[in-house]
């Protein structure tokens, strides 16, 4: 792997040197899970079906999509999602 | 028991080419160890050792090449840096060696002792983690997005700044400070050191930081209380003595304002201790309501007065120490007065201001700093008041019927219990109120720095350290 600046860590280093995604939640009931396609032919079959699950799980669901599949998402849209959900799911489909 | 010896040499030194014969002389003997910096093959010898890393160099201490070390056993007992033809024929027992050679010739610096070599082998030493970034990773918004910063972009803490930073102290790397709080881990000069790099700060700096770390971590300043209040302080640092001028202090105009890289860093490096080291952050640990620009940094210098004590003075310390002082600091708040030539009017305008300190009815609970600008230091020293003349009067006109004081009085229900409505009050505690000389010479304005409301044995008491070089 190649590697990138080595610096010194400030810490009390009482947590792991690399990040750590964030605990899974036990559940999603009662959690609004968002749903992003992005924009990718047939995505919106996929995310259909998980939202079906997701439901039925509990949970509410919210979908949004990126205008492109070939840019990152724009900020307004990361923010609205931030703002508006618990959860999200990416979805990659071809 | 027998001596052996270890000779370092470089290429890259006329003294160690000079000496060459000498080399070649011991080359064969058992008890002599050959190393070389540079050049593998100098001196053209067998048995020679490259210290390619330097580290045996490093680690011998050899500060000048050639270097000559004799050794009893694991301890040194002899050592001559540079040729000195008597000194190497008396540790090698061998009065002809280089007899042909002159008597005296300086050495060259050793590699091990010149950048980047020595920050390297420097940092190698210290002990804290190092974290290796992602190579696609922009560096800025690696440390940001590692928490590390306040908020405003801070400088990577590379092993090689950091043991530059170290260059600013004396003291061990390893030396531990005391506990930080509110994880209370344990600090060490060298995390300090890492912080300051963060904060930007110089390593000349750096006494003056580790100072303030240990002023915060005295128990009577209470620093756990002041990260996790609700209240708006932080900690406040005012550096008295030679040293705040030596490094570029700021103590004048806009003494407590934007613009010094001391004033601002050094401050902010030692809100990132309580931060990084401690874990003390908003919304964590820090129940801030509302705090105040100064928790990024707030950090000044003393305008030496000629006439006045100095904050040195007023801690028992010698005028020409150097210290710093902390206080458990709000914002700050202005005081107009451009019509007052004699002390008596002037006290009453600072009073009426100081009344206001966390709520204009509350008394013997928030101390308050009284920053007093040459202008208006001069009103007293004309007079010849002394600075306990004004605190004595200070303290008379803020001295306050208990009925001015109680709830409803004012139409203010914040206020005294009923009962203590016939005695009378004094707005700070004994000690409370301090005052200290600052800023530009033009403007009659001063300054009340108020404190937190938790002060004295409740809470938070202003500290004087002394600074260690």
């Amino acid at each position: 792997m190649s590697t990138g600046l080595v610096v010194m860590d400030p810490t009390g280093e009482s947590a792991p040197a690399a990040r750590t995604p964030l605990p899974l939640p036990a559940s999603v009931a009662g959690k609004v899970v968002g749903l992003l396609d992005i924009s990718k032919p047939r995505g919106d079959v996929f995310l259909d079906h998980v939202e079906g699950k997701l439901k039925a799980a509990g949970a509410e669901v919210r979908r949004y999509s990126k205008p492109t599949f070939t840019r990152p998402a724009p900020t307004a849209l990361r923010q609205q999602i931030a703002e508006e959900c618990d959860l999200v799911l990416e979805a990659l489909a071809d | 028991m027998s001596q052996r010896y270890v000779v370092v040499v470089k290429a890259d030194c006329p003294t160690c080419q000079l000496i060459a014969p000498v080399l070649e002389a011991l080359a064969p003997r058992e008890t002599v160890a050959l190393w070389t910096q540079d050049d593998p093959a100098f001196p053209a010898v067998p048995g020679v050792q490259h210290d390619v890393t330097l580290k045996a160099s490093f680690d011998l201490g050899v500060e000048i090449v050639p270097a000559l070390i004799a050794f009893s056993g694991q301890e040194e007992v002899a050592r001559c840096e540079g040729w000195e033809r008597a000194a190497w024929q008396s540790i090698l027992e061998d009065p002809t060696l280089g007899a042909e050679l002159p008597a005296l010739r300086p050495g060259c610096a050793s590699l091990s002792v010149t950048p980047p070599h020595s920050e390297r082998l420097r940092a190698e030493r210290l002990a804290a983690r190092r974290v290796t970034l992602g190579q696609e990773e922009d560096i800025q918004e690696a440390l940001f997005d590692r928490g590390w910063s306040d908020g405003l972009p801070v400088v990577p803490p590379t092993p090689e700044r950091v043991a530059r930073m170290l260059e600013g102290t004396s003291r061990d790397p390893a030396e531990v400070l005391g506990d930080v709080p509110p994880n209370l881990v344990p600090v060490t000069v060298e995390k300090v050191a890492i912080n300051a790099v963060l904060a930007g700060c110089k390593p000349e700096y750096l006494p003056v930081v580790l100072a303030a770390v240990e002023a915060a971590l005295l128990p009577p300043f209470c620093m756990h209380g002041l990260l996790a209040t609700t209240y708006f302080s932080g900690p406040m640092v005012v550096v008295c003595g030679p040293l705040a001028k030596a490094i570029g202090m700021n103590s004048q105009g806009n003494a407590l304002g934007q613009g010094n890289r001391a004033n601002a860093t050094i401050g902010r490096a030692l809100q990132l201790v309580i931060r990084n080291v401690g874990g003390g952050r908003p919304q964590g640990v820090d129940r801030a309501t509302l705090g105040n620009p100064g928790k990024y940094t707030f950090c000044f210098a003393e305008d030496g007065d000629p006439k006045w004590s100095n904050l040195n003075e007023d801690a028992g310390l010698a005028r020409n120490a150097n210290s710093v002082t902390l206080f458990a600091a709000d914002g700050v708040q202005g005081i107009v007065d451009q019509k007052a030539r004699t002390p008596e009017p002037l006290c009453r305008s600072f009073a009426e201001a100081l009344k206001v300190v966390s709520h204009p009815k509350m008394v013997q609970a928030a101390d308050a700093f009284l920053v007093v600008s040459p202008e208006h230091a001069r009103v007293f020293h004309d007079a010849g008041w002394s600075k306990e003349a004004v605190i004595k009067t200070l303290r008379d006109y803020l001295t306050r019927p208990g009925k001015e004081l109680v709830r409803g009085a004012g139409g203010m229900e914040e206020g005294l219990p009923p009962a203590l409505a016939e005695r009378s009050f004094e707005k700070f505690r004994e000690g409370g109120l301090r005052l200290v000389r600052a800023g530009g010479e033009a403007g009659m304005f001063s300054a009340v720095i108020g404190g937190w409301g938790a002060s004295g044995t409740i809470g938070s008491s202003p500290v004087t350290h002394e600074i260690r070089l």
